[in-house]
């Protein structure tokens, strides 16, 4: 088997899905490539000075510019005609959804030929567990606790790709860990695209989420089977495939196992909030078509 | 060639003789013009380079993070309100030792509101870590924008830096100034080849983070990069008057200190109001100097001590205040003469805040406040300099 673009050694928690996530994205794009990434849990665990994981160039800078950093270093490779080096960057959801969008705008604006890889685990999982825009409805984080006024995070995921889509982005897909076929040929595609790109990849994390060790594709999985997460892929803004759910799982198999969603199963209003987010999915399967 | 034109015209021309590899561009008030100037040269074939329109001056100077570790030579220019944007970026350039250049059109922050001339936006970023050498003319401006490409792609240096030029005073007059010959500048500054890229084929990491046990070392390594940059300065000065023929002292420049009872210190285009106002109080038996900071980080403290030492009294003359203590400039001024055995007093002027007028009149009555030091002792160590009645 090649050697790996991401080295082991990193320090990501065992059970983390970031690195499978990273190590799927290095063998589909290859070593012509180069990375940006911003600050977070990918950046500390593969980079403690005087160590990498990185066997490519990598370089990271602050936690919202990554979009800006591999704008440069994309005109830089045009200016010196290296233009067949890939340049990606991958981050977390706190950066992508929320610090960092307006540089991600300014990039996919720009139409640079850049990949963004958004690896999600839905909060900011390196500062313990706060709440990003990324985060589902009602998950509890540290700060948005459960309590007798409160269910967890008030307000549903943000529609990161629909906002990629919005920008006339050639190409946007969502992806998981769990389908690693599918995720390489996305990264492909995208290194094929004429302009920026937008990849989301479903990344669970054991301490944010809570759920058993041994446990990270399966929840990668259940998410996609119950219909909450549509791993989708649009071509120039149009929708051209859809990952079909065979037997579409109820939202409960996903919430039970996982103690961000715990409160739902016991505290008043929490039955109701199932509801909704079985709603959300049930939705996302009539919208995408996810069903065979 | 000698013309009159706007200075950020002849700003934007330097900037061409440089022949920056990646130029990335926000608008602000009163720095635009440097960089529509910049686009018309792009736009006409006479500028070949990677010209892009960003989103903010966040991520002007964060491309250029990407574009000079890919081993492009780079360069934007901001002001006020987008200097203090780029702060973060800022420091992150100086530590990842990226010789970004920048012209920094000096102008005040909000609030309230204003987009006139003082210098608390670069005198705010004193600690960032980049090389800051203030301009007194547009002719200055000019000539230090190869200066500090050769100074900042030493490969002993490495530390980013600013030409600071007053906004609207430099920006937008138009004077006679001499142009830079492109073959000349080529000569002057070589390519920029740096040592370490990002390269597929010998992949880097940059920008890893350090924990305790190496922190230290990075910014010891960074403030000595800084402390060599100070003979660097002067070398580079002496050598840019050996090509092009025009002289700038070095990290400080004096006029009429020879006899100085009275010392002035300031920096930026104020300095040629002071020259006039000097040679009017010199033909009336006056003996007052000035010192000309050209160089603020590195600060020149054993130039000053030296330049100064015969003065009976000192006054700083800046645009910027450090709330809660007093103006910047005169903190380090005095800091400077601290542990020497000069004892000379030492005062300060806060001045033209947010492009108020500051003409020869108000250079005399400084004067004036400073020579009475001279007979009754420091009565106001900091003052904020014409302030209206009904306020006081």
């Amino acid at each position: 088997m090649q050697e790996s673009l991401f080295a082991p050694g990193h320090r990501a928690c065992a059970g983390c899905g970031m690195p499978t996530a990273i190590k799927l994205v290095l063998d589909a794009a290859g070593p012509n490539t180069i990375v940006a990434s911003p600050t977070g849990c990918l950046e500390v665990t593969s980079t403690p000075f005087p160590e990498s994981s990185w066997r490519v160039p990598w370089v990271h800078s602050l936690f919202e510019n990554p979009a800006a950093v591999a704008s440069g270093v994309e005109v830089a490779l045009k200016r010196f005609g290296k233009t067949d080096t890939n340049v990606l960057v991958i981050g977390g959801d706190g950066s992508t959804f929320d610090i960092g969008i307006g540089a991600i705008s300014g990039m996919f604006d720009r139409g640079h030929r850049i990949t963004y890889v958004c690896y999600d685990n839905e909060a900011y999982m390196n500062t313990g567990v706060q709440r990003s825009g990324s985060t589902p409805f009602c998950a509890k984080t540290t700060t948005t606790p459960t309590g007798k006024l409160s269910l967890g995070n008030p307000r549903p995921k943000k529609d990161m790709a629909a906002i990629a889509v919005a920008h006339g982005v050639p190409y946007v897909a969502t992806a998981s860990i769990a389908y690693p076929v599918d995720l390489r040929r996305k990264v492909k595609r995208s290194l094929e695209a004429d302009g920026p790109a937008y990849i989301q990849i479903n990344a669970p994390c054991i301490t944010g989420w809570s759920f058993e060790a041994g446990d990270t594709i399966e929840q990668a999985r259940l998410v996609v089977e119950t219909c909450l997460l549509p791993l989708c892929e649009y071509v120039d803004g149009v929708l051209t495939d859809v990952k079909k759910i065979r037997r579409k799982k109820p939202v409960e198999e996903y919430l039970k196992t996982q103690g961000r969603f715990k409160h739902l199963f016991r505290a008043e209003g929490g039955a109701e909030v199932v509801a909704q987010l079985q709603a959300m999915a049930d939705a996302n399967a009539e919208k995408y078509g996810l069903i065979d | 060639m000698r013309r009159v034109v706007e200075g950020s015209y002849a700003i934007a021309d330097a900037v061409r003789c440089c022949s920056p590899d990646v130029v990335s561009v926000y608008p602000i008030t009163p720095q635009t013009h440097i960089v529509e100037h910049l686009s018309e040269f792009v736009a006409d074939g006479k500028l070949d380079c990677e010209y892009i329109n960003v989103e903010s001056e966040f991520s002007s100077l964060s491309s250029l993070i990407g574009a000079s570790v890919a081993g492009a030579r780079t360069y934007t220019s901001t002001t006020s309100q987008g200097l203090a944007l780029m702060f973060e970026v800022l420091y992150n350039v100086s530590g990842m030792r990226l010789p970004i250049v920048m012209t920094t059109v000096n102008r005040s922050l909000s609030a309230p509101l204003s987009i006139w001339n003082d210098q608390q936006d670069s005198l705010g970023v004193r600690d960032s870590g980049w090389i800051q050498i203030y301009a007194e003319n547009v002719q200055e401006a000019i000539d230090l924008t190869p200066m500090l490409y050769k100074i900042s792609e030493d490969p002993q240096i490495l530390t980013p830096s600013m030409v600071c030029m007053d906004g609207f005073i430099l920006t937008h007059v138009y004077e006679p100034v001499d142009f830079l010959d492109e073959e000349m500048v080529r000569e002057f500054l070589p390519p920029y080849r740096p040592e370490h890229i990002l390269d597929p084929e010998n992949p880097k990491t940059f920008g890893a983070f350090a924990d305790p046990s190496w922190f230290t070392e990075f910014k010891y390594l960074q403030y000595q990069a800084m402390e060599r940059s100070r003979e660097k300065i002067a070398e580079v000065t002496r050598e840019f008057e050996e090509v092009f023929g025009r002289g700038y002292g070095g990290l400080i420049d004096t006029y009429a200190m020879d006899d100085a009872e009275i010392a002035l210190v300031t920096m930026g285009s104020i300095v040629g109001t002071v020259k006039e106002a000097i040679d009017d109080l010199r033909s009336e038996g006056v003996k007052v100097g000035l010192v000309k900071i050209r160089s603020y980080r590195p600060f020149p403290g054993d130039e000053l001590k030296r330049a100064l030492k015969d003065a009976s009294v000192i006054a700083s003359i800046e645009k910027d205040i450090s709330m809660g203590y007093e103006g910047a400039l005169l903190t380090d001024l005095k800091g400077a003469f601290y542990n020497s055995s000069i004892r000379t007093p030492i005062i300060g002027f806060a001045v033209g805040l947010g492009g108020r007028d500051i003409g020869i009149k108000h250079v005399r009555a400084m004067v004036e406040r400073a020579s009475r030091v001279l007979d009754a002792g420091i009565e106001s160590e900091f003052e904020i300099f014409d302030v209206k009645p009904e306020c006081l």
